[in-house]
């Protein structure tokens, strides 16, 4: 009895223990890493400096290399990461689906066609950050029509989520199309933003996704045994005493926010919330209390390792997309072949 | 089990513009296993899903525990009362232990581990429906039967006073089938609980049931003991179909007659 019930949970704890540590590692690894390398010992030691808000114990150049120019961005990476693999894993568990990912709902598009109107229009009323707020209120607007259009009396079912996600996506998309061709010369900026980047993120960016990240994952957390329940259908979850409208609306809102906030900063990027979910699910199971931990940071290490490829080890700045997918895309065939066969077996 | 009685008043149910449940008075009390039965189309599953708290009722009430159904908490009401759905979605791989262990969910606060007491209901539940030797299997690997049997043993784990069930043996074989009706039987005779069951087989209903509600285009067509409301006026006016009602050694035995009905 007991050998049961504590066997598989020890051994997710371990899984996201190992998963933090590498992320820990690759942190500090990947801050050393770049034009000027820096060795970790001075990493760490700009990090204490940091941490205590002094800076004498390093080379000033190092430091702020660091702690100015490097940490924001690998930082963002990793806020980033977390955040759509969280998403993601929401969104499968929400639509009972495991192809969905944090832009199948349209949340992607919408971003897309607020951040091209930006850039179409010049629009530049809140200063640099003109850009992220448009992303955001597309995103945020588009989730709004997705859920007014699917919703009848609170329960929102996913085949209607899924069918008006891509009704109103489609709509989005080719408003962006309209949009590029509008545009003329300022089409490549379109593009350029559209297939996410990390180049010179701040701090705020680092608060504002980290933030988001964290408080949306606290929020999914709490709801993750209602979610494996729902998994069962909305017939059995009601059953078991699950609010399943009011769960489902929740857990939307908190994802869809993550996602828009993602993509506000960084553009869009996908694979991350897709195959991040998938994968873990093979590693510490279909539980989302442990499934939601694993896959943030399973996110995040996928992300950091992509971003600093991109940046400090290929000759020229990949955009980082598409680096995802490239990287992912290989180490999820190989897991998904392996557990397939091995579970035949077993 | 006092506080399990069903009590319904002047229910009445439309999908869209079409009325499916008229005006229904019913009541089903503990200690007994209550039968369900109708053509397709009948009510059957909508009167569940009410029960349930699933739908809500265009008129009349639903008590449970001489409380509405829609004042009861959600978590409250999922102590009181199980359904074993004809909906069995497995999206994701849990194993049927996991699967089971959520019949528990009611009982176990956010963020405890089962007790040894949850632990020891799982265990029960998957033994009564003989799916101990599947525990560590992947829902999604199974059989529809098994897969039945696992909802089954879900709904024991709840462990409520009262038990809803839609078609709980459509997809088992007949060992099992009986295994099942044995076993809701014994809930309702030793333990007193309530169990309402939505059936289509009509000997497994006059077999083990106490009493058959026959609902017929949304209304009671007859209720009562089974010789009380299996005749073959009854179930040639409901079912369209001749049927000789056989009784022998207490028990009553239904065949039916292949010829085509004027």
């Amino acid at each position: 009895m007991t050998v049961f019930s504590r066997t598989p949970t020890t051994r997710s704890g371990l899984m996201i223990a190992l998963l933090a540590i590498v992320l820990s590692v690759l942190v500090i690894t990947a801050t050393g890493m770049g034009f000027i390398p820096i060795a970790p010992g001075e990493v760490l030691g700009a990090l204490w400096d940091g941490l205590r808000g002094t800076a004498d114990s390093l080379n000033p150049l190092y430091q702020s290399v660091i702690l100015e120019v490097r940490l924001p961005r690998i930082l963002t990476a990793v806020s980033v990461g977390f955040g759509l693999a969280v998403a993601g894993t929401v969104f499968q568990g929400l639509l009972l689906n495991p192809l969905a990912d944090p832009f199948t709902l349209g949340v992607s598009s919408g971003a897309a066609f607020g951040a091209a109107l930006a850039l179409l229009l010049g629009l530049t009323f809140f200063g640099s950050t003109t850009l992220c707020i448009m992303a955001f209120m597309g995103a945020a607007a588009t989730l709004f029509a997705v859920i007014a259009m699917s919703g009848r009396d609170g329960e929102l079912s996913p085949v209607n989520l899924i069918l008006s996600g891509v009704i109103v996506s489609a709509i989005l998309s080719a408003g962006l199309s309209f949009i590029k061709y509008l545009a003329d010369e300022r089409v490549s900026v379109i593009v350029f933003w559209l297939m996410g980047s990390f180049v010179s993120r701040t701090w705020n960016d680092v608060l504002l996704t980290a933030g988001t990240g964290l408080l949306g994952f606290a929020i999914c957390v709490y709801f993750a045994r209602d979610l494996n329940i729902m998994s069962l259908g909305s017939r059995s979850a009601k059953s078991l005493g699950v609010n399943t409208g009011r769960t489902r609306m929740t857990l939307l809102l908190t994802a869809s926010l993550i996602s828009a906030v993602c993509v506000s900063v960084s553009g869009i990027i996908g694979f991350v919330g897709l195959i991040i979910p998938h994968l873990m699910r093979f590693v510490v199971g279909p539980d989302n209390r442990w499934l939601l931990p694993a896959s943030g940071l399973g996110g995040a290490i996928l992300l950091l390792t992509a971003d600093t490829l991109t940046r400090a080890i290929l000759p020229h700045e990949v955009p980082i997309g598409v680096l995802t997918a490239l990287i992912g895309g290989p180490v999820f065939c190989w897991i998904f072949s392996r557990n397939r066969s091995g579970r035949r077996h077993g | 089990m006092d506080n399990s009685t069903y009590t319904i008043r002047g229910l009445s149910f439309d999908y869209e513009d079409t009325r499916v449940l008229h005006d229904l008075d019913l009541t089903f009390a503990p200690g007994k296993l209550h039968a369900i039965v109708g053509p397709n189309g009948s009510g059957k599953s909508t009167l569940l899903d009410l029960m349930s708290g699933h739908r809500m009722p265009a008129q009349g009430t639903i008590e449970l525990d001489t409380t509405p159904i829609a004042d009861h908490d959600p978590t409250e009401l999922a102590r009181l009362t199980a359904l074993v759905p004809q909906e069995f979605d497995f999206n994701f791989p849990f194993t049927v232990r996991e699967a089971v262990l959520m019949g528990r969910h009611p009982h176990i606060p956010r963020f405890s581990r089962p007790s040894s007491h949850d632990l020891a209901k799982v265990d029960m539940a998957l033994k009564k429906t003989d799916t101990a030797h599947l525990a560590d299997r992947a829902l999604a690997e199974l059989s529809g039967g098994e897969k039945q049997r696992t909802v089954f043993a879900r709904a024991l784990a709840q462990d409520t006073p009262t038990l809803l069930l839609d078609e709980p043996t459509s997809s088992m074989d007949i060992r099992h089938a009986l295994a099942a009706m044995t076993e809701l039987k014994r809930l309702a005779h030793d333990e007193n609980r309530t169990i309402i069951t939505v059936l289509h087989d009509l000997n497994l209903a006059a077999g083990f049931c106490d009493r058959i509600v026959m609902l017929n285009q949304g209304r009671i067509k007859a209720q009562g003991d089974p010789g009380e409301t299996f005749t073959t006026e009854i179930i040639r006016d409901v079912f369209g179909v001749h049927a000789n009602v056989i009784h022998s050694e207490n028990r009553l035995h239904i065949s039916y007659g292949i010829k085509e009905l004027p």
